[in-house]
């Protein structure tokens, strides 16, 4: 059994009265997709920001790789690998699309305390940055300003910033907010395109989509897991049924 | 990291070729020509009035990268040209007036404030960090205030202007001029360098979204840090001219006043374009010059004034230059655009009727075949 | 170091940090609710003492002046509010600073136009003049122990006010989440009027107090606006708490500060030395304490919220 990339032990977390996470423990092995469904409120970006290193938790550990990285800061982990889409889309809207990518070209390839050199015409950063776009469509509007995309060619931009980081984990926070039912089509296309090149832990809302892409699931309900399993086995848990997928599934 | 709210939107002319490359040269140009004209009026006068705005200007142009291109509002900057400038008159009272040992120093203890202050300064935000870096500033006024060997409140004067490798260039007004121009053109050149390198990029995305660039992985506050401690350098640099220029030193130059001085001076040309910051100072302190040969009470329309144009002209001069400019195009060039495809209507019906009269199918086949040319 | 010069320092520092409140409380406010730096706070604070110079003459009766200087006060920083101020709540802090940067220099340079260049002074009430002896060997003005007095009465004011008064819960509420306030009916127009134009009072009374005792001239309100500005930051911006504890801390370890401070030095070295090592500490003392507060707090000792 390969090692699995994350797991979460026994993750707490409060914001004064109220829990978020509770004793949340649950791993994403090597190559799946896992998603973390639950209601809304039941704390899936609180979750996600502690994983990415945006939030520190109350008590628990977090370890990447087989790593602790429970000390260390979002920028740290980002180095190591870890990558994820925002909820609200997050990109560099003044710069260009091409250079959106070039920077998580450069994070990952370090040495950016260089003074000189126009970074923008650097090939060993615009050449992967390219290829990233080329794998989300994106590769026709490289010199589009960012903040001039329309909200689905945002969503593929962070997307591409993400693959150009040559993540070993990708944390999805609800890519699917906010998306029509074309846009969300193509975005299931496209995740399900980059299955199995890297782990992916999808934190969503829209059941098609994660039934579609999940290889497991983990239902989170009031900061808790409350099961994990395989995709049929979720569908048919009685628990899961009565507290949040009777609602969903329509 | 540190990030203030929503930054201002990046103006629209930042890519115009002539702002970017013809002013900048113009603006050197201008001040490298400036001599030239003194030598018919009042020299010495002149030669000190763009001496100082080319001093500050240094100075601006470093507060213009945390400003303007970081969001990093530094309420502080004016500490750094007095550490210069003490570190220059120390030595000097103290019988040290080589400048390859005074330039060092300043430069070293400006670089060394920066660096420690920055430290504890950029682990706030917002209005924290506006208020902690004034503090600071603050600091070094009063430490500069109490240094009673050193004049104190009062200032120290200083008999003899830094000497480089034994020569006294700073002695010739007409080749110091010229040496803190150089000064300023490397720093400017520098400048621009940064803030197109690996090193701007980050540090400028830090400023767009640093949520955003701290998952990409990046520690941004080094970055802001690094830019910190660098313009803290070049305000060194600032103060060591200026502590030869005026053969003096004193608290008054790191006085909160002039912090703020110097951020009126950065926003009046147009924040984050670097000339904007030389424009801005010598926009600046001419206005001053001419105000209070006007009225001594001139601080009473330049008060007002700042506020019209906090409130009225964002983009400081060359915001209000664009905007013309923009007129201008719309104006001017359809006006132009209009007027050709009006006479070229009336060529192209005389040559049709001519050719008619003619009957040379040729020509008019010709002309025509010419005409759309021209319009193709 | 006797006690009774160690209680006179004391009671100084304690009247400094009063003042200090007293300014500080307007400004956090100001700057808890409605998100606006306002840096010429302080000449609010020189305006008020200058109008009691200007009102005593007039009246001949220092009481009449302080109630006349206070209402005036009141009215030109209103005036200033819906001028100038009012435009830029939602501008970003550097216009903010530009601005009231710019109102700074206008009203130093319109005061030493209208009344010149030369302080001024303004007696002490007849009432409260002379000095009252609170233990043997030590006289202690009592107009100090007025301001003292009144300082803290303000705070208690101020206490009962903001924390049990629905005005009061609408301004903490304002300062914990102004648009929130806003959507749920409140009309946040005046509710920041009402507040600026306390804060203005607030200001132009510690200037009124102080003019008795300071030499009123242009630039007066210049430092005291900085160390306001330290307190707020030490306190925590928001919160009038936090003013009020870091306020009477930066009172006394200032006073305490340059008074002691070379004899502090002396236990640890030569008196030369300490003589000028001294006075530097001192003027850096508060500031050092700033930046080691922000360095473990960067939000200050009372956060009212996530900023």
């Amino acid at each position: 059994m390969a090692e699995p990339v994350l797991r979460l032990e026994a993750l707490n977390k409060s914001f004064g009265g109220l829990t978020v996470t509770s004793n949340v423990t649950f791993e994403v092995a090597a190559g799946e997709l896992h998603a973390v469904i639950g209601p809304n409120g039941a704390g899936k970006t609180t979750l996600i920001n502690q994983i990415s290193g945006l939030i520190v938790p109350d008590s628990g550990r977090i370890f990447f790789s087989g790593c602790d990285v429970t000390a260390l800061s979002a920028p740290r982990r980002a180095a190591l690998g870890l990558a994820r889409t925002f909820q609200i889309t997050s990109i560099l809207p003044a710069f260009s699309v091409i250079e959106n990518v070039a920077l998580a070209v450069q994070a990952r390839i370090g040495s950016s305390f260089r003074f000189f050199g126009r970074a923008s015409a650097e090939e060993a950063l615009n050449t992967p940055a390219m290829v990233a776009l080329a794998e989300v469509g994106l590769a026709d509007r490289a010199d589009v300003l960012a903040g001039h995309l329309s909200h689905g060619e945002k969503r593929a931009l962070e997307l591409a910033i993400a693959l150009a980081m040559k993540p070993k984990l990708l944390l999805l926070d609800e890519p699917m907010a906010g998306a029509g039912r074309e846009e969300s089509k193509r975005l299931i296309t496209a995740l399900s395109r980059l299955k199995g090149r890297f782990p992916m832990l999808l934190v969503e809302h829209d059941m098609t989509a994660v039934f579609a892409l999940a290889d497991r699931i983990s239902v989170l309900i009031y900061g808790q897991i409350l099961t994990s399993g395989t995709p049929d086995a979720v569908r048919a848990d009685p628990q899961v049924i009565a507290a949040y997928l009777g609602e969903e599934m329509e | 990291m540190t990030q203030l709210s929503a930054p201002a939107p990046l103006p629209p002319y930042r890519d115009s070729i002539l702002v970017h490359e013809i002013l900048p040269i113009a603006i050197f140009l201008a001040f490298a020509l400036l001599p030239v004209a003194a030598a018919f009026g009042a020299e010495t006068y002149l030669l000190g009035l763009f001496m100082r705005v080319m001093i500050f200007a240094i100075a601006a142009l470093g507060l213009d990268l945390l400003v303007g291109y970081g969001a990093l509002i530094s309420f502080g900057h004016a500490a750094f040209i007095g550490i210069g400038a003490y570190a220059v008159g120390i030595l000097a009272s103290h019988g040290i007036g080589e400048a390859s040992i005074s330039l060092p120093v300043a430069l070293a203890a400006a670089t060394l404030f920066a660096y420690l202050t920055g430290a504890i300064c950029l682990r706030t935000r917002g209005v924290y960090f506006i208020m902690i870096t004034l503090a600071f500033g603050q600091m070094a006024f009063f430490f500069a205030s109490s240094l009673a060997p050193y004049g104190g409140d009062d200032g120290l004067t200083i008999h003899a202007r830094n000497t480089i490798f034994g020569f006294s260039p700073f002695k010739y007004e007409r080749l110091f001029y010229y040496i803190v121009l150089g000064c300023l053109a490397g720093c400017y050149l520098l400048c621009r360098a940064l803030v197109v390198s690996r090193f701007g990029r980050v540090f400028r995305g830090a400023r767009e979204n640093a949520t955003r660039m701290a998952t990409l992985g990046f520690e941004i506050h080094r970055y802001q840090l690094a830019a910190y401690a660098i313009s803290g350098a070049l305000g060194g640099l600032a103060g060591f001219l200026l502590a030869n220029a005026t053969d003096f030193i004193s608290p008054a130059y790191m006085s909160w006043q002039r912090s703020g001085e110097l951020i009126i001076m950065i926003i009046f040309g147009g924040l984050g374009t670097l000339h904007g910051a030389i424009i801005g100072t010598l926009a600046f302190l001419l206005l001053g010059e001419w105000l209070s040969g006007l009225t001594e009470h001139w601080k009473m329309i330049l008060g007002p004034l700042l506020v019209l144009i906090v409130l009225l002209a964002r983009g400081g001069l060359l915001g209000l230059a664009a905007q013309v400019a923009a007129w201008w195009r719309r104006e001017t060039i359809h006006s132009i655009s209009d007027f050709t495809w009006t006479f070229g209507r009336l060529v192209r019906s005389l040559a049709s009727s001519i050719g008619e009269r003619l009957s040379f199918n040729g020509i008019k086949f010709a002309i025509q075949l010419f005409w759309s040319r021209i319009r193709g | 170091m006797s006690m009774s010069l160690l209680l006179v320092q004391i009671l100084n520092g304690l009247q400094l940090g009063v003042l200090l409140f007293l300014i500080a409380a307007g400004l956090t406010l100001v700057f808890g609710v409605m998100d606006f730096i306002n840096l010429a706070h302080g000449v609010q604070y020189m305006l008020g003492a200058y109008l009691a110079v200007m009102f005593y003459a007039v009246t001949g009766s220092t009481f009449l002046a302080l109630v006349f200087a206070l209402l005036a006060a009141l009215a030109f920083g209103l005036f200033l509010e819906f001028a100038v101020f009012r435009h830029l709540y939602e501008r970003d802090h550097l216009d903010q600073v530009i601005a009231t940067f710019g109102i700074i220099l206008f009203l130093n340079q319109a005061v030493k136009y209208v009344w010149g260049a030369a302080p001024l002074s303004l007696p002490i009430p007849e009432f409260f003049s002379g000095s009252i002896v609170l233990l043997p060997g030590l006289a202690y003005p009592i107009w100090r122990l007025v301001i003292i007095v009144s300082g803290l009465a303000v705070a208690l004011f101020l206490y009962v006010l903001v924390n049990r008064t629905r005005l009061g819960m609408l301004v903490r509420a304002g300062a914990n989440n102004a648009p929130m306030v806003s959507a749920l009916g409140v009309n946040i127009r005046r509710l920041f009027m009402v507040v600026f134009g306390f804060g203005t009072m607030l200001a132009g009374f510690a200037g009124i107090m102080i003019a008795p005792i300071l030499s009123v001239e242009p630039g007066m309100g210049d430092t005291i606006l900085i160390l306001a500005f330290v307190v707020i930051v030490i306190g925590g911006i928001g919160s009038i708490r936090g003013a009020f504890v870091a306020a009477l801390l930066i009172g006394l370890a200032d006073t305490l500060g340059r008074s002691y401070s070379v004899d502090i030095l002396r236990l640890v070295m030569a008196p030369s030395p300490a003589r000028t090592v001294g006075p530097a500490i001192a003027s850096m003392l508060i500031y050092l304490m700033m930046a080691i507060v922000l360095y473990f707090r960067p939000t200050g000792l009372f956060p009212t919220k996530g900023r």
